[in-house]
């Protein structure tokens, strides 16, 4: 038996400071009048705006991934492992870099620039609407890849043999195998992204912006930082919970599979897709997407070489800020996942708990909590405690879903064992869970150190001028148009991210039999 | 004496009822088509499942709410009878304390029942390097240092080939003689009841028969026993 009272109690704590924040803003709306405030046009288009990019780049990322992941499900060659994990590699991906690369890519002075410029064309423009659907679509593409992928590999062999034998060929197999299961898994993958993209920060905040290209959070940002306008702040706060809270809710019930974890690896023996064209769309797919996915990262790598020997001394002082707050939220997520995941074994709710740190935006949270705080301190001073906190609850939803099945696997396989022998409390833990846990404990702590180390959302809103976070130091070198320095800071946000998750991950490997 | 008092189990569809007894130091088989309940009757009696009704006893001190590490049941599972990331000690030290911390003279107790089963030497190796037999070995090991009074065997050499299963059913033999232990396994062969079994049970059609000497059941098997062993 599992005691169940530290996952109610931690599951408590989670609640307490997901819904706090939410209570505050909601008296401070109320405070100033719900009547008071108008929701004016220029409110108005940031929700449009809102809903018109999400639109756009869950649709966009859907649709580019259905070949893609169509390709990898039936094509077997060098790399594909690779090419597999690479896919998985934007989860833990800083959102800046990633802008920053697709900036050297597709910006005014990026390769595609030059490249049009030989031809007499004009260079391209990235910042607005379609530079923020790019940078969304360059983010989910993967995820609606490996979501779709994992739905294709649904499909049992045997249907294709079957297919095979009476020989139903291209399209006619497409029809009657894959185009019913496409209807299946795409909503699912289309409301996830679509959810993501609503509450997305980073992306706006560096490629949108202005009066045509505000979403609502970027909005909330600006009330607050430009106008301090808090009951302004707290109004669009409540709007995009109800916003995001109402998608989540739909994408939830449309469970879109897991696409964190493995499983990947399986090639289905395939007899309609030898003819050579497609194999060529096949390859073209591939090769497209491998592109979009690595040229932005190689050019931020290497104009990030250049950068590095122009790296201002901030730049190391943030370093050092953002691996603390990376290894307090990764402490602090799995002191609070732990014991949620535990109690989650024999009470499968508690996990919904966790889930709801998918709902509440970043920014939201971030609102409330200086909205409780400022009464009392100076917000600012807690900047870095407010980044740890909102990180490690962003990051809770994924390390549950990563430990949650683990533990309940362990103790399927040896509760009955460890209850003969009497194993309670401390010692069940110590000898049956942690050690049987302990390859998903690494990586959810990989992941929410990633996460949290590249993170740029809620320190946004707190920040004083003179401290930052690493991503926040290169959002300000950006913004001074210091573009060699940043891609030297971004680059080493790069690297220290994916190292973060490379040891957590590689330290939960470790030596660890059967 | 281990008494099963008029228990009743309904899961589903399916329901047992058992009211028995089994005399201390006797060995009991369960026989009895798949699916009848002999494991289920395991389950009750090491408290992985509780009955609807009814009680069980040992030596007249009542069983049926305690949890199943205070019972003083050991079992053997069909499999996951070691924690594969442990070492071979360690499993065995566990059926001395779920904590571990061994004295001196509770390490040299582990090594003995090891050195016992004809596992000296192999107390760093973790279970997955062992072979089945010697798997089933070291888990005769744990039983062996638990020294308690029931000891419940629910097919664990099921996987074993035939030369390999007879020596492991006297390796049980001769702990049940050490420990001094009451003895009851579940058995799809009627060889294995009579190689080991004083006494055997036939569980069919939703009950449980009286325990009945081995020699005198195969004699004169009863309707039950005769539809499941056919011809």
């Amino acid at each position: 038996m599992i005691r169940s009272w530290p996952g109610f109690l931690a599951a408590g704590l989670v609640l307490l400071s997901l819904i706090g924040p939410l209570i505050a803003v909601f008296l401070r709306a109320g405070e100033a009048g719900f009547s008071d405030l108008s929701f004016s046009a220029a409110d108005q288009a940031a929700l449009r705006f809102s809903l018109l990019q999400s639109f756009l780049s869950a649709s966009l990322s859907v649709l580019l991934a259905i070949p893609v992941s169509r390709a990898l499900a039936r094509r077997r060659f060098r790399g594909r492992a690779i090419l597999i994990t690479l896919l998985g590699a934007p989860f833990i991906l800083p959102v800046i870099v990633a802008v920053m690369g697709l900036l050297a890519v597709f910006g005014r002075s990026g390769i595609l620039s030059d490249l049009l410029a030989l031809f007499g064309l004009p260079p391209v423009q990235i910042y607005g609407l379609h530079g923020v659907v790019l940078a969304h679509v360059f983010f989910n593409l993967p995820l609606a890849t490996r979501i779709l992928l994992q739905a294709w590999q649904d499909i049992p062999a045997e249907r294709f043999r079957l297919a095979a034998s009476l020989n139903l060929r291209g399209w006619q197999s497409f029809r009657v195998l894959e185009a019913p299961m496409l209807i299946r898994a795409l909503p699912g993958a289309w409301l996830v992204i679509f959810a993501l993209c609503l509450s997305s920060f980073a992306v706006v905040l560096v490629l949108g912006g202005g009066p045509k290209a505000t979403t609502i959070e970027l909005a909330i940002y600006q009330a607050f930082r430009f106008d301090f306008d808090l009951a302004r702040a707290a109004m669009l706060a409540m709007v995009q919970t109800l916003l995001v809270g109402i998608v989540a809710l739909v994408a939830l019930r449309h469970d879109a599979g897991q696409a964190l974890g493995g499983g990947l690896d399986r090639v289905v023996q395939r007899w309609d897709a030898s003819t050579a064209v497609a194999r060529a769309l096949d390859a073209c797919a591939l090769f497209l997407a491998t592109a979009f996915l690595i040229l932005p990262i190689a050019m931020l790598v290497w104009d990030g070489l250049l950068g590095l020997a122009q790296l201002p001394p901030q730049v190391w002082a943030a370093l050092r800020i953002s691996t603390i707050v990376a290894l307090s939220s990764t402490a602090l997520c799995l002191a609070l996942a732990v014991p949620i995941a535990l109690g989650a074994v024999r009470h499968p709710r508690l996990e919904a708990v966790g889930l709801l740190g998918i709902v509440s935006s970043p920014l939201v949270l971030g609102t409330g909590l200086f909205l409780m705080t400022h009464p009392f301190a100076n917000p600012i001073d807690l900047a870095f405690a407010v980044t740890t906190l909102v990180n490690a609850l962003m990051a809770l939803p994924f390390a549950l879903r990563v430990l949650v099945p683990a533990l309940r696997q362990s103790e399927a396989d040896f509760g009955r064992l460890a209850d003969t022998l009497d194993l309670r409390g401390w010692a069940r833990l110590r000898y049956l869970l942690l050690p049987r846990a302990r390859r998903p404990l690494g990586f959810a702590a990989g992941l929410t150190a990633a996460l949290s180390m590249g993170d740029l959302g809620v320190i946004a809103l707190f920040a004083d001028p003179n401290r930052a976070t690493l991503p926040l130091q290169m959002f300000r070198l950006m913004s001074a148009y210091r573009m060699e320095a940043a891609a030297g800071a971004g680059l080493l946000l790069l690297f220290s991210s994916l190292a973060l998750f490379w040891i957590f991950d590689r330290g939960g490997r470790g030596h660890v039999e059967a | 004496m281990l008494r099963l008092e008029h228990l009743t189990l309904t899961q589903g569809g399916f329901a047992l009822s058992a009211d028995l007894s089994v005399a201390t130091g006797s060995k009991l088989a369960l026989i009895g088509p798949s699916g009848a309940g002999k494991s289920t009757l395991l389950n009750l009696i090491a408290g992985f499942s509780a009955p609807d009704q009814g009680r069980v006893l040992w030596q007249d001190a009542d069983l049926t709410d305690l949890p199943p590490g205070q019972r003083p049941v050991s079992i053997l599972f069909q499999d996951n009878n070691h924690f594969p990331h442990l070492t071979i000690a360690q499993n065995v030290g566990l059926g001395l304390r779920p904590d571990l911390k061994l004295s001196e003279d509770e390490q040299r107790q582990v090594r003995e029942a090891l050195h016992h089963v004809g596992l000296s030497g192999m107390e760093g190796r973790k279970p997955g390097t062992l072979s089945g037999g010697q798997q089933s070995r070291a888990a005769l090991a744990r039983v062996l240092v638990q020294k308690r009074p029931l000891i419940l065997l629910d097919e664990p050499f099921a996987a074993l080939g035939p030369a390999l299963k007879v020596e492991m059913l006297q390796l049980v033999d001769q702990v049940v003689q050490e420990t001094g232990g009451t003895l009851i396994m579940v058995s799809h062969q009627p060889e294995d009841a009579k190689a080991i079994a004083s006494h055997v049970s036939v569980v069919a059609g939703g009950t449980v028969t009286a325990p009945i000497a081995t020699d005198q059941l195969f004699a004169n098997p009863p309707q039950a026993l005769r539809d499941y062993l056919g011809g």
